[in-house]
């Protein structure tokens, strides 16, 4: 019977060697920043407790399994032994206790991570404000101090925490940069807040986690990290060389569809704060005469139709 | 309307989907009319009020939706093997995921339970039937049609493609329109009226119907499992029916309670429909708990090791499913003080689950185990919800789920939990409790083979996704570039997901051979080692009226005691008397079949045929308010005569 269930219990094994074995190669696991480090600390050590837990099953089950089996000899035949307290007290103090061996370090995590990562060097620094606004399928990023803008990506100091000011125009969207620390939600109507910190330079992935339908699989962005100084520089090229952003211009990234790469160098914070305005976008579908289609209508299926471009590439019914 | 939007065109998958509905439905026309079996459909099964026979109708639909939902899953695991894939697009990727995630919650786990629990419950407990046998019918009917009309949406209409969450401002006419989600709130709404009455039938059932004897704490686990399932429906399913309800004025009737204009408050549609989610996932995992402790006690042969602390577990599970939903939404930043709660209240209903597990090891400890199919089920569920278990220990933590969250860690768990506790169980329970639905065994070596296949392939499909969460892939992505490396894992997984696949195939091969094949039965008592009521009966197939004695119980296993006593479980022929037995009916199926024309009508906002189908649902309540329906008698020889007593 034992070789019946080694299979279970190598891949009980199998399971941790993974977590713990390849961790640096996990994006998660690999962390860029304080926040994704802390959050990876936290993981690696309830990762301990759980294998733990794993272990102690796995073995019980297996000698429970072989020695009780159904054989000839039945010395060890108690058909009427139903409880004991000791063992019952034991399986329920454990527990408790590994319940608070975990609770404690998550909810001073969760605390932490309400407020400004510390850099590196140790030194407390003012964060850079960004305010980020999902539309259906885009990221709009504003620098209110810079009065600059971009759209799907953005450059931020390195060592220098930023704060992500979190609201969306449409959909409950989710914004998230696994290298640099775990997500927060975007709402309409509403600003969220999401402390994030690169120790490094590089570019990392970011994307919209929450599913918002058709364009979401596309609706990523690009986070670059770069020395102050390059910040300072970039953003002061942007603000003297980049175009300005007109409302027309914005009123047409209020449509759902995905977006290129932009660079600005106003914001759209002067008309409209979708923190404060629920259904800016949605007006302005209206105001433009872009009417919400049934996927399986006829309009839709018209490939001919205009206002199917702004879907970009996916749609196909 | 035009056509071409009432019909869904323009992808092969569909065409090939009405032609093999087509034909299937003239394949059962044609077999019932050359058979002459109309009659006999009507009779035996359509107007029923029989808990056994309305209990085999349950889990034969949750069959079939496994089967849709699994070919949902299929379908999206081929997608996703290979990077940049077109073989779904987007918007049919997302309706995919859809359909299977509330189907197979909703229109399969649930009733396949309900199924069971219908079968063995009031034999469990020594009862002639269910408390209201009508209400019963009117359960199934309402739960079937509301499957139906939300099945047909992928050739009518179109299926909702809002996640079986539905989030709003999502879910809303801005930004989901057409009739698709339309079918989500009315296809969940007329089987939610089924599961609500089915909460309050049991609830009476298991509290009012137990035979003499059998006080509270002498209940088999099942039962208990059962009782406590029934209490969190009937708290739980309110929420979702007013959920529901509004969001359907916000869509039909322009209200504003969750939209994007008008302040709508999406949050509080995120807030109620986990109000209700979460009980909702141990709705669908305690009474699962409860067929294992049955079938583990069975075949080691064992009294059920800490009965009393198994019992107080479940209770603080229903409790306190109540009080952990917003672990589903930690990062919606609603402040340190309320995720450091909720993830405390998360963690500490893993204790009492936790403490579940060591009761059934030692179940076993000093046991005589025997490997049948339903024991392996038992011991496969053991070793793979641990691992359920603890990754929703780790999800618990707030300050770490904000990177699982929205992953295929995530995905990974919940399959876990929904596939190693749920579906395990339904199959250890359907082979445990066949022979008392049949009269005969599925084949044990056939099962052995559908038992290994699908284990090795539950855990080659979702393994992977743990790490593919780890490595930062977002659930309910219809595709992913090559240069995300996920692609191997994401293979592996597809394989695994066919090997399960195939699993199915086998177990559908065995229904058949069995059929076929399997010796009949020919006591009550199948597997030799029954403890409690259900196996104490005459025959291997109870009679429609269960028992021709109500049993007297003195101990917590009856039949064990009974066999200990040589007891005969054969009644004396001085104690038979007739027998009261309630009526068949038809109406339950006539009102189901208005539901629908109502639901219909209100998926494409045709309000005349809303009216004509909820008049009518009306007219079926007023003939059964007039109905005396005083049932009928068994007589003392038809007793004697199905018992095979001689004086
Ligand atoms: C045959 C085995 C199964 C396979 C291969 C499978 C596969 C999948 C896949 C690929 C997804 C979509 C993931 C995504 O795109 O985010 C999914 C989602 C889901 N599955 Fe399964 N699944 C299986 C069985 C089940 C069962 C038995 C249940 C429930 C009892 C279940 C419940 C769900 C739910 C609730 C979702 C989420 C749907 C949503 O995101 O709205 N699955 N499954
Ligand atoms: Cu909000
Ligand atoms: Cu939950």
């Amino acid at each position: 019977m034992f070789k019946r269930f080694k299979p279970f219990f190598a891949l009980g094994l199998l399971l941790s060697v993974f977590f713990l074995g390849g961790c640096s190669n996990y994006i998660v696991l690999d962390p860029k920043g304080p926040v994704a480090a802390q959050q990876k600390d936290l993981i690696l050590y309830s990762i301990g407790f759980m294998a733990l837990i794993c272990v102690v099953v796995y073995v019980l089950f297996t000698v429970i399994v072989i020695k009780y089996r159904d054989r000839k000899n039945d010395d060890n035949f108690e058909p009427d032994h139903h409880g004991s307290k000791k063992l019952e007290t034991i399986w329920t103090v454990i527990p408790i206790l590994i319940i608070i061996a975990l609770a404690i370090p998550t909810v001073t995590s969760i605390y932490d991570l309400e407020k400004a990562p510390v850099s590196a060097s140790g030194e407390k620094k003012e964060p850079l404000v960004i305010t980020a606004t999902a539309v259906d399928w885009k990221w709009i990023f504003s620098y209110p101090e810079q009065g600059i803008e971009t759209v799907n990506y953005i450059n931020i100091p390195k060592d220098r925490p930023v704060q992500f000011k979190l609201t969306s125009a449409d959909s409950m969207s989710s914004f998230w940069v696994p290298a640099l620390g775990g997500q927060k939600y975007a709402m309409p109507g509403m600003e969220t807040k999401l402390y994030l910190q690169a120790d490094h330079t590089g570019t990392f992935s970011g994307r919209n986690s929450n599913f918002n339908g058709e364009g979401f699989t596309h609706q990523i962005f690009d986070v670059h990290s770069v020395s102050q100084s390059d910040f300072d520089k970039w953003a002061k090229d942007t603000k003297s060389k980049a175009p300005k952003l007109s409302k027309k211009q914005y009123d047409q990234l209020m449509l759902q569809g995905e977006a290129k790469k932009m660079t600005f160098s106003s914001t759209h914070l002067k008309w409209v704060d979708h923190a404060k305005d629920r259904d800016y976008a949605v007006k302005t579908r209206e105001r433009l005469g872009v009417v919400p289609q049934n996927p399986h209508g006829s309009k839709a299926k018209d490939a001919n139709n205009p206002e199917q471009d702004s879907h970009g590439v996916s749609h196909s019914h | 309307m035009k056509w071409d939007e009432f019909f869904v065109t323009g992808d092969p998958l569909i065409y090939g989907a009405d032609v093999s509905i087509g034909l299937t439905v003239i394949g059962i026309l044609f077999y019932l009319t050359y058979f002459k079996k109309w009659q006999w459909l009507w009779r035996e099964w359509l107007t029923t009020v029989d808990h056994k026979k309305l209990g085999i109708m349950y889990i034969a639909s949750a069959v079939l939706m496994l089967f849709r939902g699994g070919v949902d899953a299929l379908l999206m695991r081929v997608q996703l093997a290979t990077p940049d894939s077109k073989f779904l697009d987007a918007q049919h990727y997302n309706e995919i995921f859809t359909t299977h995630g509330t189907i197979m919650i909703i229109f399969m786990a649930m009733p396949f339970l309900i199924g069971l629990i219908n079968v063995v419950i009031p034999l469990q407990i020594g009862a002639r039937d269910v408390a209201f046998p009508y209400l019963n019918a009117v359960s199934f009917w309402t739960f079937f049609i509301g499957a139906m009309l939300f099945n047909i949406s992928f050739v009518i209409g179109g299926s909702p493609s809002a996640g079986w969450t539905s989030y709003m401002p999502l879910a809303g006419n801005e930004l989901s329109p057409g009739p698709g989600q339309n079918y989500y709130l009315l296809g969940l709404q007329i089987a939610g009226i089924g599961t609500l009455l089915t909460g309050i039938n049991f609830l009476v059932t298991i509290l009012k119907m137990r035979a003499p004897g059998m006080t509270l704490f002498k209940m088999p686990m099942f039962t208990w499992s059962a009782l406590i399932t029934m209490i969190i429906i009937v708290f739980a399913f309110p929420i979702l029916t007013v959920a529901l309800a509004l969001m359907t004025f916000d869509r039909l009737f322009g209200a504003h309670f969750f939209t994007l204009q008008g302040a709508g408050m999406d949050m509080l549609w995120a807030n109620l429909f986990w109000l209700w989610g979460h009980p909702e996932v141990y709705i669908v995992v305690l009474p699962a708990f409860g067929m294992f402790s049955e079938i583990i006690s069975t075949f080691s042969r064992k009294v059920l090791f800490g009965y009393k602390a198994m019992v107080w577990a479940m209770v603080i599970i229903a409790g306190y499913s109540f009080l952990v939903w917003v672990h589903h939404f930690f990062t919606m930043g609603q402040g340190e003080l309320v995720n450091s709660v909720f993830s405390i209240t998360t963690m500490i209903i893993g204790i009492p689950t936790g403490i579940k597990i060591f009761n059934w090891l030692f179940t076993m400890y000093k046991g005589k185990i025997s490997f049948t199919t339903p024991m392996l089920w038992s011991l496969g569920f053991i070793v793979n919800f641990v691992i359920g278990g603890v990754t929703g220990v780790m999800l618990a933590m707030a300050a770490a789920d904000y990177q699982y969250h929205n992953t295929y860690f995530l995905v990974a768990h919940f399959h876990y939990v929904l596939i190693a506790g749920t579906v395990f169980s339904c199959f250890a329970g359907l082979i445990f409790w066949y022979p008392k639905m049949f009269g005969y065994k599925l084949n044990e070596a056939i099962g052995k083979w559908v038992f290994w296949v699908f284990n090795i392939g539950f855990n080659v499909c979702f393994i992977p996704q743990f790490i593919l969460g780890l490595d930062g892939m977002p659930r309910r992505v219809y595709t992913y570039s090559a240069a995300s490396g996920w692609g191997g894992l994401n293979m592996l997984s597809t394989v695994g997901g066919f090997l399960m696949g195939i699993a199915f195939l086998i177990l559908a091969y065995n229904f058949y051979y069995s059929f076929r094949y399997s010796e009949r039965e020919n006591t009550g008592d199948s597997w030799g080692l029954g403890r409690t009521l259900e196996w104490a009966t005459t025959s291997a197939v109870p009679p429609h009226y269960n028992f021709a004695v109500t049993p007297t119980v003195t101990a917590m296993d009856p039949l064990i005691q009974m066999k200990r006593d040589k007891q005969d479980v054969k009644p004396k022929i001085e104690d038979i008397k007739k027998i009261h037995m309630p009526d068949n009916s038809g109406v339950p199926f006539f009102m189901a079949s208005f539901f629908f024309v109502a639901g219909f009508g209100l998926v494409f906002e045709w309000y005349w045929m809303g009216i004509v189908g909820l008049i009518g649902v009306f007219i079926t309540l007023i003939i059964r308010s007039f109905d005396k329906n005083e049932g009928y008698y068994v007589s003392e020889e038809e007793i004697k005569e199905t018992e095979r007593l001689t004086v």
